[in-house]
Formats: structure tokens, C-alpha cells, sequence
């Protein structure tokens, strides 16, 4: 009985936080990219990925991984494609990371050495800690594309 | 100048081959740190996460010394673990309960004349499952710990049925990245099946049950970035000796993990009531080393 009760309660609360989010999404016409911002946009972003490169030539772990490859093309496809991620305007025009990756059996361990290179090249170039986490939570999504899983 | 730049090169080169090496390849701070009982996690719940930082294709150990002073009591912890590819975690744990006031209620009430109590805690755990980080689902993995008494004349003397008993538990741990306050959100749930008075420091079964009992525990951390994290944790307990009620445990927490090597933890725990000595609250801090 009480159960009854509560129905229109939960209702009304479900219709306010409709209203909530809503009223949120109509305020912010254009995408977010304060995240873009944070990283210090196009410029910022390449810086990072310069010094992550820095930092996975010098990782015994990983960077084998990254023989013969083209530094100049991998470092604006990277960059390209952290600046889409963040909600910056940039296409990534690589290959699907799926494909690019498929070959390379890449483990856990070079996985976790990957992002902690990217973590510290975050923190070489002052990115806050809080848009380093959004970064991430971006990247997430990628995890099983580049293990192959 | 000349000498201090000796002594910082001398330090980098000591610390750095290791430092890229040996010491695992997990992300910081996802080791957890060693629990009272050896097994990895916070200070009270073990985790789904394994100790050290081994990945997948690593070894790795941890050693650790905890200490919780309560109102009445002191506990102290020794531990060591070891991580295989970080599937296995194997834990070896010594606790050492100082009984402070209660040497008294035992000499009066029993006639003893113990002051401390010892525990062995053997640990397995197994991730069965998933990625803390990177698995939307988060971590899975089961465990077991051993636990045997070296002194159970007190146990004994208070109901406790047996001197060994053996814990199973479920845990699952996820880190949800930028969850509050653009800050990474670690959530864990544990489900444990137990037997053990206040852990197993004071026997396992009693009068009121000596059967298996399905208990909750959980925690909450917030990472404030990444060596810093701030969180909560509940322990669920059974209530089986008729001598005095046992509640459950919680704490407040701060760990801090500058690097792989060090975990240093501090919190503030309460223990509720302990064998008739009531609200123990206290202090606990402990620290771990990986390799």
C-alpha cells in the first residue's frame, strides 16, 4: 500500500530532474570543449604528445612497439585525434585503431606502461589534474580496440 | 654545490634503473595498500584489486607494518605479498592484539593471564576479471584467508569453538574516472563469507552461531590526484559469542603514494564494542613497500 503511495513521488521527481538536464543541454548550444581548453588547445595538445613520444622512445617496455614507424605522422595523428577526443575541432584522418593495432599483441603491462607515459607528459606540461582524468576517461573507450580484446 | 649534486646524481642513478625496471607496470596507486589482514585493499576491506604493481607479465611483492591504536587495544600488523601477472595474490600476515585494560576483566572474570593475542592470516586472492581502470565493469576477483590463532586459552575462554577458520570473499573494484569533481572515484564492494570473532582474533564461532555468515563491506576513495586518496570504508561483522556483542568497523582514510615504492596510510577507525570494552575508536597507520 504504501508503495502506491510513493509512485507519484517518484514521478514528479523523475520529471524534475528531466527538467534538470534539460534546461542544462538548451543552455550549451554549442559542444563542450572546455576540456579542449584545459589541454591548451591544438598547441597544448602537441606539446604533449611530443613529450609523450620522448617518453616511450626511452620505455624498454613499449617501444619496440614503436620501431620504423613515422614519428612526424604518428605525432599529428595523435594529436589529431586527442583534440577530436577532447571536443576541439579536429578530424582524426588515421587508420581505425582496431586495424592499426591488430597486429601488435599488445599486453597489459605495455598498455598501463602507455598511459603512464601519458600521464607524466600531462604533468610535464602543467595540465590540471582534473582535465587529465577527462582525457582518460575519453581515451577508455579505445582500451579494447588496442588490446585486440 | 659540487657535493650535493654528487649526492642527488648518486640518488638518481641508485633509484632510477629500478624505478623504470623491476618495480610493475600498474598504474600508481592501484595496488591498494595491505589491509589489517594482509590481503590488498584499504585498511579493514580487501579490494578486488591485487597488491604491489605487477602487470600482466610482471612479478611483484609488497611488505608492509600497520598499527591501529584504540581506546582499549593495540594491533599491530606485519605483512608480505606477492603478485603473479597480477592474476594471483599470495599474502602471509601476522597480527598482534596488545589487551591493554582487558588483562584486567580476564584475570578478574577467567583467572588468565594473557596480555596479547596472535593471528596468522594465509591470503589467496584471484582476479577473475576485468580491469580496475580500464574495464567498464570493473574488477572481479574471489579470495580466501586462513586464519589460525596461536593463543586461543582466551578464545576458548569466552566461547569460541575453534582456533582456525577460513574466510571466503567476492570482491569487485572499479575506478570511475572525473566522477566528482573532475576527480577519479574508486568504488569497491566486497561480500564475505565468516565465521571469525572480530577477524579471528577472538576464535572463530560461538554460542550464539558457529556457521558461515554472508557479511558486506564496501568502501569509498576519492583520488584528490594521483597520490592522494581520501575515502571511507564499512565492515559488516557476525555477532557470534554471547560473552559480548560484536559491531561492525568502519574508518575514515588518507593514503598517500608518492611512488610505486611507498604507500603510507592513516585513518580513523572505530572498532564499535571489542570483547565488553565499548566504542573503541582510534588511530590506525600503516605503512607499505613494493618491489
Amino acid at each position: 500500500m504504501t508503495n502506491l503511495n510513493l509512485k507519484p513521488l517518484f514521478v514528479a521527481l523523475l520529471s524534475g530532474m528531466a527538467l534538470v538536464l534539460g534546461g542544462c543541454q538548451s543552455l550549451n548550444h554549442k559542444p563542450d570543449d572546455s576540456l579542449y581548453q584545459q589541454l591548451g588547445e591544438r598547441a597544448g595538445i602537441a606539446n604533449v604528445v611530443e613529450d609523450l613520444l620522448y617518453l616511450i622512445v626511452d620505455d624498454e617496455r613499449i617501444n619496440r612497439q614503436f620501431k620504423g614507424m613515422d614519428v612526424a605522422q604518428f605525432h599529428h595523428n595523435l594529436t589529431d585525434q586527442l583534440c577530436e577526443l577532447s571536443g576541439g575541432p579536429c578530424t582524426y584522418t588515421g587508420r581505425e585503431m582496431r586495424e592499426l593495432h591488430s597486429h601488435m599483441t599488445i599486453t597489459n603491462t605495455q598498455f598501463n606502461a602507455l598511459a603512464e607515459n601519458l600521464i607524466l607528459a600531462m604533468e610535464q606540461n602543467d595540465i590540471p589534474t582534473g582535465a587529465q582524468n577527462r582525457l582518460i576517461k575519453q581515451l577508455l573507450p579505445l582500451y579494447p580496440d588496442i588490446r585486440n580484446l | 654545490m659540487t657535493t650535493r649534486h654528487l649526492v642527488t646524481l648518486t640518488m638518481a642513478l641508485l633509484v632510477a634503473p629500478s624505478a623504470m625496471a623491476d618495480i610493475g607496470s600498474r598504474i600508481w596507486a592501484t595496488g591498494g595498500v595491505t589491509t589489517i589482514e594482509g590481503s590488498a585493499g584499504g585498511g579493514l576491506v580487501p579490494w578486488a584489486l591485487l597488491g604491489s604493481y605487477a602487470s600482466d607479465e610482471e612479478w611483484g611483492g609488497t611488505l608492509a607494518l600497520g598499527r591501529a591504536e584504540v581506546d582499549d587495544y593495540t594491533l599491530s600488523v606485519t605483512g608480505v605479498g606477492l603478485n603473479w601477472n597480477n592474476r594471483l595474490e599470495i599474502t602471509v600476515a601476522r597480527q598482534t592484539l596488545d589487551l591493554d585494560s582487558l588483562v584486567f576483566t580476564l584475570k578478574d572474570g577467567f583467572g588468565l593471564q594473557e596480555d596479547e593475542l596472535n593471528q596468522d592470516i594465509f591470503g589467496a586472492k584471484v582476479r577473475l576479471a576485468g580491469d580496475v581502470l580500464y574495464s567498464p565493469w570493473g574488477q572481479w576477483s574471489a579470495g580466501v584467508q586462513y586464519k589460525r590463532q596461536r593463543d586461543f586459552t582466551v578464545p576458548r575462554a569466552i566461547g569460541a569453538r575453534d582456533d582456525s577458520g577460513t574466510d571466503v570473499y567476492f570482491s569487485g573494484s572499479k575506478l570511475f574516472f572525473a566522477a566528482a569533481m573532475e576527480r577519479n572515484l574508486l568504488v569497491s564492494l566486497t561480500a564475505r563469507a565468516s565465521r571469525a570473532n572480530q577477524g579471528g582474533l577472538l576464535g572463530f564461532g560461538g554460542d550464539r552461531n558457529n556457521s558461515h555468515e554472508l557479511m558486506m563491506e564496501g568502501s569509498v576513495g576519492l583520488f584528490l590526484n594521483r597520490q592522494w586518496l581520501v575515502g571511507a570504508e564499512y565492515r559488516q561483522k557476525p555477532d557470534n559469542l554471547g560473552f559480548a556483542s560484536e559491531d561492525d568497523w568502519w574508518d575514515l582514510f588518507v593514503a598517500w603514494v608518492p611512488d610505486r615504492r611507498l604507500a603510507v596510510t592513516g585513518a580513523l577507525v572505530n572498532l564499535g564494542d571489542v570483547a565488553t570494552l565499548e566504542d573503541q575508536q582510534g588511530l590506525y597507520l600503516s605503512l607499505q613497500g613494493s618491489f
